[in-house]
């Protein structure tokens, strides 16, 4: 291996670990808020490109049918009580995908809210009636909509993979395209965005808050339900954005997304699932991991990325404390 | 799907009384390979509107049984078992290997003759108890392998790298194109592996191109193809880049767009088959079969795979006949099942879309190396015939 080689690994160490580590960022703060582990992160994130191209080649998405049933549920299930803001949303929303049809600039803010409102629907729908539950209940409902969405994911888009126009086309450096480089601006913005967020502003502080202790913030007045719905909202902004930047480097499939979702986790879990600076560092980490092994030993790539979690689910068991639900 | 499951059974029961001859066809219309099994059962569903046009075969109604596995080895076990105990005279399927693996156990214990559409040759060798009632018709990965070996040695080509899937898929094309390569003096000088749903196969690519190969096989199918060749391209390859015919759907061409222009790879003659020359035996029947399907599911709509089912009926059509006249399937199931496997194997010079089939006691998959596999290019983002192998 010469200098070359490796800066080259090096590149695509840092291209895929900062998307692992917007997913982790993403799962670090919806679990701290919730005590969800949001497996589906991944299926949010490809619903967003393959929307796009969708919206692009002059159709309707499945997934916009998807968010509104999800938006009427919604709507039922808060009967009265601010049951008009997700029909609002969701003709808003509607309204949007109409015009983004006749304009295509307009198909990448839709696809975007398209996920967001999904998003916030997911955790209305399904996690916030079952708010008493345990981790282990959340998991499975979890895990239970990623098998669903990634399966509704195969209906609306079918089995190919799509791959939409690159923002900004051709290399700054070898080895780095200009697509890459906006990726790695947004990684940026985002984690300086949340540092800003949740420094400065209340509703940060707010969440902040309600991730450290539940009831201590109720009992101060902000509301856990709130709370959880702004972080999924964060959540799948974040997987939204980053999956339309990624689709023209990586290729959308409905499949895909999984995998992301998964090595996410692992980056968040280096991190414990409580830090985001290193469940950040994490990320970087499963990167370069992954790019040595797949130049060393590509056939075992998987499974040694893979492997990762075992010492860090044993450092982890080490220093853990019983914790207080 | 239930609709055409239950219109399948629905014409099943109505055909149980009219002594029609049932056939059992079992696809992957859903799941990971529904790309496959979507214009496979297209196909079987273009064969019974024309058998119901024309009157059945020697006299007597057909009816195709049709049943999803959804890409399932339990569900296509499940559905074989189902259409035995439906009294199917034979059955044709599944789309996937290990799917078709697992039938054959079950065809064999109930005695029906098989016809799998799936590519593995260890469906059908070696011919033993467990193999002696399943045919297969499509192209072996071992003989596309050899296409390719033989294409790389016209073109001078010495050192080759491969990048396939780490799956069945990926690891059998490794296998058999190495044992091809190395008998015709080719030498694979880095072998590397990738996840279907891999986002970065920076490193794979780099290792290959440390190694300066003259050629680079690419052993993946559909879309997920797409990456390693882009990769390659962006990092400055400028050798031959071969893929294999799991890439010949129009959506390779789509994804891949400038990035794949000069690919070559095998195909089944169907895929170019109004540039193969006059002569081609399966020319005439291919383009057939092309004018049928697309009248129905507009230009371009077909696919190699569909045709795949097509030439399944190619070969059981004469032979249902000639086992006719043999035995009587109202009478004696199990006896007509045993003619029907025998004159299946006695299929000879059989012309089909993919090739000439003539099977043998030692040869179920029946086709020849000449007549089955051409080599194609991707020029101006079409399919271009660049050699046959006559």
């Amino acid at each position: 291996m010469d200098a070359t080689i490796l800066g080259l690994l090096l590149l695509d160490a840092l291209q895929n670990g900062v998307i692992y580590g917007l997913m982790a960022v993403g799962l670090v703060l919806v679990f701290a808020v919730t005590r969800v582990i949001l497996v589906p992160i991944g299926e949010l994130l490809m619903f967003a490109p393959l929307s796009l191209v969708w919206l692009h080649s002059g159709k309707l998405p499945g997934t916009l049918a998807l968010a509104l049933a999800l938006g009427l549920l919604w709507a039922l299930l808060a009967r009265g009580r601010g049951g008009l803001w997700p029909l609002l949303g969701g003709l808003g929303l509607f309204l949007l995908f109409l015009l983004a049809l006749k304009a295509p600039l307009l198909a990448y803010p839709a696809s975007v809210l398209l996920v967001v409102y999904l998003g916030v629907a997911t955790y209305r729908v399904f996690f916030q009636p079952m708010r008493e539950a345990t981790v282990l209940a959340y998991l499975i409902m979890a895990v239970g909509l990623h098998v669903a969405y990634q399966g509704l994911g195969l209906v609306f888009f079918g089995p190919e993979q799509y791959r939409p126009a690159p923002l900004l086309s051709g290399e700054v450096v070898v080895g780095l395209s200009w697509q890459g480089v906006l990726v790695l601006l947004f990684a940026g913005a985002a984690v300086l965005g949340l540092y800003l967020f949740f420094r400065l502003s209340l509703y940060g502080k707010a969440l902040l808050a309600a991730a450290q202790n539940r009831l201590g913030a109720r009992l101060s007045g902000i509301r856990p339900e709130e709370a959880g719905m702004v972080a999924f909202a964060i959540a799948s902004l974040l997987a939204g954005i980053s999956g339309l930047l990624l689709a023209p480097l990586i290729n959308a499939a409905y499949f895909m997304g999984f995998m992301l979702g998964l090595k996410g986790f692992v980056a968040a879990i280096l991190g414990g699932l409580v830090s985001y600076p290193v469940a950040l560092l994490g990320a970087l980490l499963v990167g370069l991991f992954e790019s040595l092994t797949s130049f060393y030993a590509s056939a075992y790539k998987e499974a040694l990325v893979f492997l990762l979690l075992v010492p860090a689910l044993f450092l982890q068991s080490l220093r853990a404390r019983a914790v207080e639900e | 799907m239930k609709r055409w499951l239950l219109a399948g059974l629905f014409l099943a029961l109505s055909a149980l009384a009219q002594g029609a001859l049932k056939v059992g066809v079992v696809v992957s219309a859903t799941g990971p390979a529904a790309s496959l099994g979507i214009p496979e059962r297209n196909t079987m569903l273009l064969i019974q509107e024309i058998l119901e046009r024309t009157g059945g075969v020697a006299g007597r109604k057909v009816q195709f049984v049709i049943l999803d596995d959804a890409s399932d080895t339990t569900q296509a076990v499940r559905n074989t078992r189902r259409l035995v105990e439906e009294g199917v005279v034979a059955i044709i399927g599944t789309t996937t290997t290990p799917a078709s693996l697992g039938m054959i156990p079950v065809v064999t214990e109930a005695r029906v003759p098989t016809i799998s559409l799936a590519a593995s040759k260890d469906i059908i060798h070696p011919v033993d108890a467990q193999r002696f009632w399943v045919f297969k018709t499509p192209q072996t990965e071992e003989l596309m392998a050899r296409a390719i070996a033989a294409d790389m040695v016209a073109r001078g080509v010495k050192t080759v790298g491969y990048i396939g899937f780490n799956d069945a898929y990926g690891e059998g094309w490794a296998r058999f194109f190495e044992a091809e390569a190395r008998a015709k003096g080719l030498q694979v000088v880095v072998s590397e592996r990738y996840a279907r749903t891999d986002t970065s196969v920076t490193g794979q690519v780099l290792r290959i191109l440390a190694r300066r190969p003259d050629a680079v096989l690419i052993g993946a199918s559909g879309t997920p193809a797409v990456l390693p060749q882009r990769t390659l391209r962006e990092r400055g390859y400028g050798g031959l880049i071969y893929q294999t015919h799991g890439v010949a759907n129009p959506d390779f061409l789509r994804v891949g767009g400038k990035d794949v222009e000069g690919t070559l790879l095998p195909a089944g003659p169907i895929l170019v088959a109004e540039q193969l020359p006059a002569g081609f035996p399966s020319k005439r029947v291919a383009l057939d079969y092309i004018q049928r399907y697309e009248a129905k599911h507009g230009i371009g709509s077909y696919s190699t795979f569909g045709a795949h089912a097509w030439d399944a009926w190619l070969i059981l059509r004469p032979a249902l006949e000639r086992a006719l006249r043999r035995a009587d399937p109202d009478r004696d199931l199990a006896a007509f099942r045993a003619a029907l496997r025998d004159e299946i194997e006695a299929t000879r010079g059989l012309v089909a879309t993919h090739g000439v089939f003539t099977f043998s006691r030692e040869d179920h998959l029946g086709l020849r190396f000449e007549d089955s596999a051409v080599m194609v290019q991707v020029e101006d983002g079409r399919w271009k015939l660049v050699r046959t192998f006559r």
